[in-house]
């Protein structure tokens, strides 16, 4: 697999170098979280407690993987649908948070935000879960152990591989690369 | 009379949920596979590889394709001249189903109540359909059922004005409206007629029939063959990147309806069309 590398947690400066439709290979840490944590993120934030993870400059992988059976770090780990996290990363994204890492459509908020703090919106490839669980080479739940698959894991990856869906000027790929392919060009 | 012991359906369903969740059926598998041969466009013919490249991880490392095993749902047709004994026929499936989940490393995805959303921890309980049809046997099908495409299905209540137009308009909207959200390449469900409930559920089914097969009446294999084309003209492509293959195959399941009604309704699948079938 090809792309530009970059490391996790992400600084702004090298989040501004990245333009929608680049592919890029993700080394570092991510933190994972889906609905049901990123409530409780928000609820904490609103009772004005400190945050479980180092929000600065840090990527969340919108994922809820499967247990890992024996021998594995994990078990199938591709992204979940990243509307559903809308209401909440605005929020996330004025106190740090530098990338997500997800699937689908994000709303005019999170773009806003995403222009607003310099961050990115990394797309990975839905339902290809079992590729991207060998990029994981360490994973352990930091917090919300309850929630089981939806805890907050932190993960270890290495060449994980994403495309740059909205980049830090608002630049939707989504948008881009279905109006560049309808009109016959090759290069996205 | 022939008498089946319900722990043996138990076992089927184990099996079932854990192969369903590796094993992709060979119909999507090779419609993926043709899609990226097809493909011009670079993201989509990269996308597909990629897809086509974990479904085989899955295969060999015996782990699920997809992160969302889903909610299980079973589909047993079942024989009036059987008799089953054991414990009964619900807790069965769903012992399946709990025993499935534990023992094949899959996610458990389910929450005992919709709104209060407490993980129930075994992935309990299965969405069972039965159908009581002739003979002795019992077949039983299990398709695990992801939510990001779940998700993204519509239903709608026509007049029966809308016609034809109005049902091959609303199936095309509605997976223009999903976009990349779904997992795409998708497989589209389209139930038409019946009623409010039962609509959805001819949709649900309509995703079970292989690809290759069209609808068994001309009328509505040219209709699905449309669709498709319709739906693949959009140019969403794999993933929202773009792309020629936005679903690799459209179903129709029809039901007759009221002189007042045409229902509507349209379950969009994600490329991981996963399903499992035993007979007893």
């Amino acid at each position: 697999m090809t792309g530009i590398e970059i490391g996790a947690p992400l600084a702004r400066e090298e989040a501004l170098k990245l333009r929608a439709g680049d592919a890029a290979l993700i080394s570092g840490v991510l933190y994972t979280a889906r609905d049901a944590a990123h409530a409780r993120l928000i609820e904490l934030l609103d009772r004005g407690g400190e945050l479980p993870i180092p929000i600065t400059d840090a990527i969340i992988y919108y994922v809820g993987p499967t247990p890992a059976g024996p021998g594995r770090v994990i078990g199938s780990a591709g992204p979940t649908t990243s509307y559903r996290m809308d209401a909440y990363a605005p929020r996330l994204l004025d106190i740090g948070l530098r990338g997500m890492i997800g699937k689908g459509r994000r709303s005019p908020e999170v773009i806003a935000g995403i222009k607003r703090n310099g961050g990115v919106y990394f797309g990975a490839i839905g339902g290809a879960g079992a590729l991207m669980a060998r990029c994981v080479t360490a994973a352990e739940v930091v917090c919300y152990d309850d929630l089981g698959s939806e805890a907050i894991h932190r993960l270890t990856v290495k060449d994980f591989p994403v495309t740059v869906v909205i980049d830090a000027h608002g630049n939707d790929f989504y948008e881009i690369g279905v109006r560049n392919y309808a009109e016959g060009g090759m290069k996205p | 009379m022939r008498e089946i012991k319900t722990g043996a359906i138990v076992d089927a369903v184990r099996e079932m949920c854990i192969e369903a969740n590796r094993e992709l059926p060979a119909d999507v598998a090779d419609r993926i596979r043709a899609g990226g041969g097809a493909e011009p466009w670079p993201p989509a013919r990269d996308t597909l590889e990629k897809l086509v490249e974990n479904f085989e991880i899955a295969h060999r490392e015996k782990i699920p394709i997809c992160q969302d095993t889903g909610m299980a749902c079973v589909f047993i047709e079942l024989g009036q001249d059987v008799h089953l004994s054991g414990i009964p026929l619900a807790e069965a499936v769903n012992e399946g189903v709990r025993r499935g989940y534990a023992q094949g490393f899959l996610r458990k995805s389910v929450v005992a109540d919709p709104l209060r959303r407490r993980n129930t921890g075994d992935n309990t309980p299965a969405l069972l359909h039965v159908d009581i049809v002739p003979g002795d046997q019992m077949e039983i099908l299990v398709a695990p059922k992801g939510f990001g495409s779940e998700n993204m299905s519509r239903l709608a209540m026509f007049p029966p004005a809308a016609g034809e137009r109005g049902v091959k308009d609303f199936v095309v909207e509605t997976v223009k409206m999903a976009g990349p959200n779904p997992c795409p390449p998708i497989v589209v469900g389209v139930g038409i007629g019946g009623s409010f409930d039962r609509v959805a559920l001819l949709a649900k089914k309509a995703l079970l029939r292989p690809l290759d097969r069209p609808h068994s009446d001309p009328y509505y294999a040219a209709m699905e063959k449309e669709l498709l084309e319709r739906i693949n003209a959009l140019g969403i492509g794999p993933q929202g990147f773009g792309g020629l293959t936005t679903a690799l195959g459209v179903n129709i399941e029809t039901f007759p309806t009221h002189i007042a009604g045409l229902p509507a309704a349209v379950n969009i699948n994600c490329h991981v069309s996963r399903h499992a079938a035993r007979t007893l």
